[in-house]
Parts: structure tokens; sequence; C-alpha cells
């Protein structure tokens, strides 16, 4: 008797505490659908179904927000296949080979992922602005590639050391070459860890907002984050339109939630996972 | 360049199928495009950085004077200035504060979900995840909504309260309540991932030893410390080291805030503060010494977790 009532309490108050964390994700995709004079008034609305588009609407007329969703998705683009290439080879390079030197490239990668964005971004920023690419996509890209294939990198190692090379070597000894064995057997394998590294690496650059901040500072070359940023500063008269901030809030969150749901259980492994594995 | 070809005989006698051992420069290959990838983004970066933190750059190098040889005055100058230190340390309190607010949280929240229904674990899993997922700059656009001084609902929801009236009330402008406010919003975007983890921890400890333990007669506290912490202080390590790395770098989170809320060189932490004194002010000599203190600091902290990954490389 006792111990059911202690997990009903202990229910409710999962419930709490459930609801504190969502609160701020319902009250965004709440506040978008609602109209610029209900969210004005004094007393929140917390009930849903405030039925207006007019938020969205707003939002994709902004000349901004199309310009800085093609400038997302083209640096997007650009850092990811460059990053998933080099990563791949890489990883292949440490977790199929012992050569002189992997010791010192190992521990690179590791330290790199360590360094917080403000222990280097003045030194990338005279680089980019030395090179005169500031505000340019070839700019935020060469800093994007080298910011996610260390990650990447240490993912995939995992990957492929997964996948045994006795079984490439089985592949060898029945007269494939090197390369077919690599290509039929384990590219096949690896394809699933390619696929979430890949996710991986989308989510970091396509939310990364610090360096994103320094090197593109222009108006007209922004990504989603820094033109959300922007978009939710005050007018000249000192309003901000709530509803079309929420609604752009939650056009830029709703993807990346959706990636991050399907791929979230590798991240908790891949963080803590030699230590879960005790 | 030596092949060292093993006889037919040799290789048979061996009980485990060795792989060739011979001098290939196909893994140099493989590893150049990653080599070159760090040598651009943060080789050449971390190379200025070390020149310039000992020469003088400031606004007339901007302009074309050669920077000058100066020692260690950038950092003399750093670690002599009252401001640099308020600044140290104010980062540091507010990396303790966070980091350990997350662990507590985040552990108390872990052993609920242990004990409760299944239903309402998967509730409480699902809203921890969401929260996770969210962008930092969404993260900090809504909870700059949500305690507006006007329309916010966290004001108006306070205000409910008896005797409490925070109608207009502006968070951002006290400094200590900026970085409480920051304080609050980086614990609820990071319990998620601490929660998770100790929740994983937790379900590794086998229910069998756990009864078999009570049996001979082990109460809660001689489980704690012989089931329980055995398997979760690894995590639990990690976990802590990772949060204390992570809130230290707030640059994010906090210029988002300053830009929601007010500028100023009171709601500095590290991050802003090195932006402030380089591309703000134009003093990358300076600049560049923070950074290397800050990259110093964090090499220092993160060691034991390197380690940690560098022996899981070994196995």
């Amino acid at each position: 008797m006792r111990r059911s009532i202690g997990r009903g309490l202990g229910a409710a108050l999962a419930l709490v505490l459930a609801v504190m964390w969502v609160f701020p994700v319902y009250w965004m995709i709440n506040s978008s659908f609602l109209s610029a004079a209900t969210i004005s008034s004094l007393k929140p609305t917390f009930v849903p179904f405030g039925g207006t588009f007019t938020n969205y609407r707003n939002v994709f007329t902004d000349s901004g927000f199309m310009a800085a969703l093609g400038m997302s998705l083209i640096v997007t683009a650009i850092a990811l296949v460059i990053c998933i290439a080099v990563a791949f080879l890489g990883a292949l390079a440490i977790s199929r080979f012992r050569f002189r030197g992997r010791k010192a490239l190992v521990l690179a990668i590791i330290l790199v992922q360590m360094l917080p964005a403000e222990a280097m971004f003045i030194a990338q920023y005279k680089m980019i602005s030395g090179l005169g690419l500031l505000n340019s996509i070839a700019g935020v890209s060469i800093i994007y590639v080298a910011m996610v294939v260390p990650f990447t990198m240490w993912m995939l190692r995992g990957f492929v050391a997964g996948v045994p090379a006795d079984l490439e070597e089985a592949a060898m000894i029945d007269g494939c070459t090197r390369m077919q064995a690599f290509m039929r057997i384990t590219f096949p394998l690896l394809a699933p860890g390619l696929v979430a590294s890949g996710v991986f690496a989308f989510l970091q650059v396509w939310n990364e907002f610090a360096l994103a901040s320094i090197i593109l500072t222009s108006d007209s070359s922004q990504t989603l984050p820094l033109w959300l940023r922007n978009f939710a500063q005050p007018s000249s008269l000192g309003m901000i339109e709530w509803g079309q901030v929420m609604a752009g809030s939650t056009l830029v969150a709703v993807p990346v939630i959706v990636f991050f749901l399907v791929v979230q259980s590798r991240m908790t492994q891949g963080l803590v996972g030699g230590a879960v594995k005790g | 360049m030596s092949t060292i070809a093993p006889t037919p005989a040799a290789e048979a006698a061996r009980p485990v199928v060795r792989r060739r051992r011979r001098f290939t420069s196909l893994p140099y290959l493989l590893g150049l495009p990653a080599v070159l990838t760090l040598a651009v983004g943060m080789g050449y970066p971390l190379y200025w950085q070390v020149l310039n933190s000992f020469r003088e750059y400031g606004l007339a190098q901007q302009f074309g004077q050669a920077p000058t040889f100066v020692g260690l005055q950038n950092y003399i100058d750093l670690l002599t200035d009252s401001g640099f230190w308020t600044v140290l340390l104010k980062s540091i309190a507010f990396m303790a504060v966070t980091a350990s607010a997350t662990m507590v949280v985040g552990i108390a929240v872990a052993v609920l979900m242990k004990h409760v229904p299944g239903w309402s674990r998967i509730v409480l899993q699902v809203g921890l995840l969401l929260a996770w997922a969210m962008p930092i700059v969404a993260q900090m656009t809504v909870w700059n909504w949500l305690i507006d001084d006007r329309n916010g609902v966290f004001n108006y929801l306070l205000s409910l309260l008896p005797g409490l009236d925070l109608t207009g009330h502006n968070w951002l402008v006290n400094p200590w309540s900026f970085f409480g406010v920051a304080s609050v919003i980086i614990t609820w975007a990071s319990v998620p991932f601490v929660a998770l983890s100790v929740y994983a921890g937790l379900t590794q400890v086998s229910e069998e030893v756990q009864e078999a333990a009570q049996l001979d007669g082990a109460g809660g506290f001689t489980m704690l410390r012989h089931i329980i912490m055995p398997i979760l202080r690894p995590i639990l390590v990690i976990l802590l080291l990772l949060q204390l790395i992570w809130d230290l770098r707030v640059y994010a989170q906090i210029e988002l805030l300053q830009g929601f809320g007010a500028r100023g060189s009171q709601y500095d932490l590290l991050g802003t503060y090195i932006y402030g004194l380089g591309v703000g002010q134009g003093h990358f000599g300076v600049a560049a010494a923070a950074a290397m203190l800050v990259m110093v600091f964090t090499i220092a902290l993160s060691w034991f977790y390197v380690r940690e990954l560098l022996k899981e490389d070994e196995s």
C-alpha cells in the first residue's frame, strides 16, 4: 500500500519535471500560432490552437529568412561532404593501421574536440580576414570542416573498428583485391555508421553560432542561427513581434529536433561509451 | 621498406592469423587529408596565436606596422589587470555553480526515473529529449520570450504568487540576475544529457546482485557504497568533467543573452571578454594571450578525460 502511494507520487513528480523541461519547447510552438493581438495581451494564452498561420507566412516572406536558409544549406552541404570524406579516410587510417605518428594524430583529434571556440576564434578570425574570406562561404566552410572533422573521425573510428579486419582478409584470400574487399565487404557494413556520423556533423554545423557570429558579420551572409538572432531583436519602435520570432525559432528548431531524435541514443553511448560499458 | 614475408609453414604454426607487417604508405595517404584539414583550420591559427601572444599586436599593427616581440608582456598585462581576474573568477564560479546544479538535478532525475512506473518514465524521457534537441539560438530566443518583462509568462506566473508583483521586471539588467538566468537556461539544457546517461548507468546495476546483497543484510547505504557506486563512479566523473568543460565554453549563450538584454563589461564571461579585447578593441596580442590561458586551462581540466579516450583507443 505504502509502496504504491510512493510510486504514485513519483509518477506525479516525473510528470511535473517533464512539463518543466518541455514547457519552453511547447511555448515556442504555441506562441508561433498566436496572432499579434493575442500575444501582446498581458494575460498569456496557455491553450494551443491559436489557429493563425500569419506568423509563418511573415517569416517565409522575410527575405532574410530565405537567404539565410540558402546560406545554411550551402555551407552545411559543403562542410558535410568534405568532412565525411576526410574523416572517413582518416578513420580508416587510425583504426586499420598502426603507423608512426598515429598516436600524435589521435591525441590531436581528441584535444581539438576539448577546445572551446573561445580558445581559438580570435586567431581563426585573423586567419580568415587575412585571406580576405570574411563573410564568405569559403571562409566559414574552412573553419567548420576543421571543427567537425575530429569528432566525426573519432566516431567513425569506432564503427570501422567494429567491422573485423578478418572479414576483409577472408575476402582477399578468396581472390578479391584489397580495394574490392573493402568496397564489397567493409563499406556496406559501415553505411549505418556513416549516416549516423553524418547526422552529427550536420547538427553541429547547422546549429553553430559562435564562429559564424564572428566570421559572418554582414547582413547578406547570414546562416539561420544568425538570422534568428537578428530577427529576435526589437524593431526601431522597441517592439518585438514575438509570434513571428517564435515561428522563426520553430522553423529553425524542428528539423534539428527530428534529426536529433533519430541519432540521440548513439550520442549518449559515444560520449560516455567506455564508462557505461565499464 | 623491409618486407617480411612469413613462410607458409611459419604462418600455419601460429594459432592466430597475424596481419602482414610491411611498411606501407597507405595509412599516410589516408590520414593526409585529415592532417591537412587540422593544420589549416586549427594548426595555423594556433601557431598565429602562440606567436602573437608574445608580440605587441594592436591597432597600429592592424594598419600595417610590423608587430614587435614583447616577451611575456601581454601575459603580465593580463595577469596584473584586475578586470581580467574578475572575468576569470566569474567564469570559474559560473562554471562551478552551473556544472554542480546540472549534476545534482541530473542525478536526482535519473534516480527518480529508476523508481517510477514505466509510462511516466517514458513521458519524462521524451520531455528531456525534446529540450536537449533544441538548437542553442532557439533555446536562448525562447527563454528570452519566457522572461520578457511585459508579456513573458514567467513574470505572469510568479506574479500570481501572493505578495509578489513582477509585472515589467527585467531579469537581464542586474548582473547577478543576468548570470542567474544564464545558469538556469544552461542547466535546463544540460540536465537531459546527464540524467539519461546516469539512468543508463543505473540500469547496468544488476537486480540479482542487489537482491543477493539485500538477503545478506545490506542496508541502503551499504548497497550504494559497495554495489551501485563502483558501477556509477566512472560515468559520474566523466559527466562532471564534460559539464565543467562545456560550462566554461558559453560564448554563444552569453553573447546571445547580451544581445537580447544589455551589453557591458559587467555581463562578460571569458568568451565575450576575449572577443571584446580582440575583434572589439583590436588588442589582438593581449587577446591571443588570454585565449592561450583559456586553452591551457581547458586542457588541464580535460586531461583526465583525454587520457581515458586514449586508453579506449589502445584497447
